[in-house]
């Protein structure tokens, strides 16, 4: 099933892989929208080889946009949400808790 | 085998030449009064879900705001762990799990805060530390139904987000270690330093810091084997026990011809064995990038300078003082025993006041394990019973037994105390003629000593001790003993 989109370097990204990120995104893609996505992404690789082909030696690497660093607020307590008000509009809750279905996800701790 | 009871345990050699590799991962949660990016209490224990604000809930639109105090102590335990502090981001960790709702974990990737660190362990062995980093706890998940309480079986589960966006530090050491006794050791020093520097609590049984170990097993020399990733080791001793487990585990498996899988399991301290709970393929593609809402953090130097200056003195520092001054092992286990309570600055007052150090590291071992780093009795004196004892006014079981008195009233004058209870140490040639009159009385014990059962020394020295009611001194009589029988 490896379309490698028309136009891009095929070894950009495969099919496979698009269907992989897709599952760990927990996303249900069509064969049609995996093809789409590929000819994209692809396209968005493509984008991003020409970049390399630059001289970026004394272009320090961005971490972000904004001109800023060392946003923080101090260590002091303001009163978060109501629980009762917060465990109403969840879909269940139980026991001061919220009750939900067994996870079929992959968990840390 | 291992002798559970003897200070320090050693652990047993691997079977056939096969050497453990071991690297550990920490998490500590660090005591602050809120979460690492919100201001929502950050206590355990309190009612579910009583400490929680939009971030902590993942509710979209709600900004992480980076705590300042959090940053401090990831920084004070950076530097006690000799990190170079470097300018640091944060990315998101994706993946999808009931105790996380946002999906995705704020934590540090390529550029941590603290990175290149070291400890030392007894014997000048250093591990390695690569990297501390910072980044936020998940909520608490109980599974109901089913048999096991866990997930696998459950019916649902029931969650409590307290625990979400708790801040923590990652200390992640580099595979230096090879044998279970390192590993608990380099647990334990790594506790001592979360409370010296006051990062954390560190308590194991509440989960303020908790455990993750990568066991592998290889023949010296050759390259690093396979590892498995242990969790849900909650104590010192699961520690050892769950390393040497898993690394036997290993051999029987390599020494039968299979290969070892890379995977994460689960040790369960109740049956002291290893299950697996999820082969690593399965998990590992967390797709990190950077966090957009939030900034580069980049602390500099005169905060550093400054949170450096502040830092106590270091257990490691601590202990070498204490054995300097009182003349013992550093490594010894009384040296690191008081400093763990905080009592090396009470000995140190102690031989301010003219005491013998030497002798108050061991009056203080024993006595004071309930006192805390300020015992109630006042170090002078300590100084003058360690004195009374030194030159021989008193035997050591009569100091023992007014050391007792001592703190159980919370203070005394020894002295007083002594000439209260007639404690005034026998004269020799009083000792001397108590000897002669139990050589007399036990001639058999007498004979078989001198035939060199040394066994029948204690009849000879019990007789004597009940003829001074208690006030010879043991070594004395020892010693005389001996000079009359090398006649």
């Amino acid at each position: 099933m490896s379309t490698p989109a028309a136009g891009s370097n095929p070894a950009r990204i495969t099919s496979e892989v698009v269907a992989k990120v897709a599952k760990l995104a927990s996303l249900k893609l069509s064969e049609d929208e995996i093809t789409l996505m590929t000819s994209q992404l692809s396209g968005m690789l493509d984008h991003f080889a020409d970049i390399d082909k630059l001289d970026l030696e004394n272009v320090v690497p961005l971490a972000q946009p904004f001109p800023l660093k060392n946003v923080f607020r101090e260590d002091v307590i303001v009163k978060g949400l109501d629980r009762d008000e917060v465990l109403a509009a969840a879909p269940a809750a139980e026991d001061g808790r919220f009750r939900v279905p067994p996870s079929s996800g992959l968990g840390e701790q | 085998m291992s002798n559970a009871s003897s200070a320090p345990q050693h652990s047993t050699a691997l079977p056939n030449g096969w050497e453990m590799v071991v690297g550990l991962e920490v998490h500590v949660e660090l005591d602050t009064k809120t979460k690492l990016f919100s201001a929502s209490p950050n206590r355990f224990g309190d009612e579910p879900n009583t400490n929680i604000d939009p971030v902590t809930l993942g509710l979209p639109g709600a900004l992480p705001v980076l705590n300042k105090h959090a940053v401090e102590l990831a920084i004070r335990l950076g530097l006690a762990l000799n990190c170079k502090v470097q300018p640091s981001t944060f990315h998101r960790k994706n993946y999808f799990y009931q105790d996380m709702p946002k999906a995705y974990q704020i934590s540090q990737y390529d550029q941590p805060i603290n990175i290149d660190g070291y400890m030392m362990l007894p014997g000048d062995v250093r591990i390695g530390i690569e990297r501390a980093h910072l980044e936020e706890d998940t909520g608490k998940s109980t599974h109901i139904g089913g048999t096991s309480g866990r997930i696998h079986g459950s019916d649902y589960s029931l969650v409590d987000f307290n625990r979400a966006g708790v801040p923590l530090v990652e200390i992640v050491s580099r595979p230096d270690i090879r044998n279970s006794d390192q590993a608990r050791q380099y647990v334990a020093e790594l506790r001592s330093i979360l409370l010296a520097v006051g990062a954390s609590d560190a308590k194991m049984e509440e989960g303020s810091m908790r455990c993750d170990v990568n066991v592998s097993v290889r023949k010296p020399g050759e390259p690093f084997g396979t590892r498995c990733e242990i969790k849900n080791v909650n104590s010192i001793r699961a520690v050892g026990k769950a390393i040497d487990y898993e690394a036997r585990r290993q051999i029987d498996v390599l020494e039968s011809g299979g290969t070892i899988r890379q995977e994460t399991r689960h040790w369960d301290d109740s049956e002291g064995r290893t299950h697996t709970l999820r082969t690593k393929e399965d998990a590992d593609d967390y797709r990190y990038f950077l966090e957009p809402d939030l900034v580069l953090l980049d602390p500099d130097q005169e905060w550093i300078e400054s949170i450096r200056a502040s830092l106590p003195m270091l257990p490691a520092a601590r202990r070498a003082q204490l054995a300097e001054l009182t003349g013992a092992n550093k490594e010894s286990e009384s040296v690191y025993v008081i400093v763990e309570r905080g009592q090396d600055e009470y000995i140190a007052a102690v031989a301010n006041a003219g005491g013998d150090a030497a002798r108050a590291l061991v009056y203080v071992q024993q006595a004071f394990a309930e006192e805390g780093a300020s015992p109630k009795v006042a170090a002078k004196d300590i100084a003058t019973l360690t004195q009374m004892e030194r030159d021989a006014k008193l035997t050591a079981t009569q100091a023992k037994t007014i050391l007792s008195e001592m703190v159980a009233n919370g203070g005394g004058d020894p002295v007083a105390l002594a000439a209260a209870k007639g404690f005034e140490a026998l004269d020799t040639s009083a000792v001397e003629a108590m000897v002669d009159a139990a050589i007399a009385q036990q001639a058999d014990a007498w004979a078989k000593y001198c035939a060199g059962e040394e066994k029948a020394m204690g009849a000879l020295v019990g007789a004597i001790m009940k003829a001074s009611q208690g006030k010879a001194d043991g070594k004395v009589v020892t010693a005389i003993l001996q000079a009359r029988r090398a006649k």
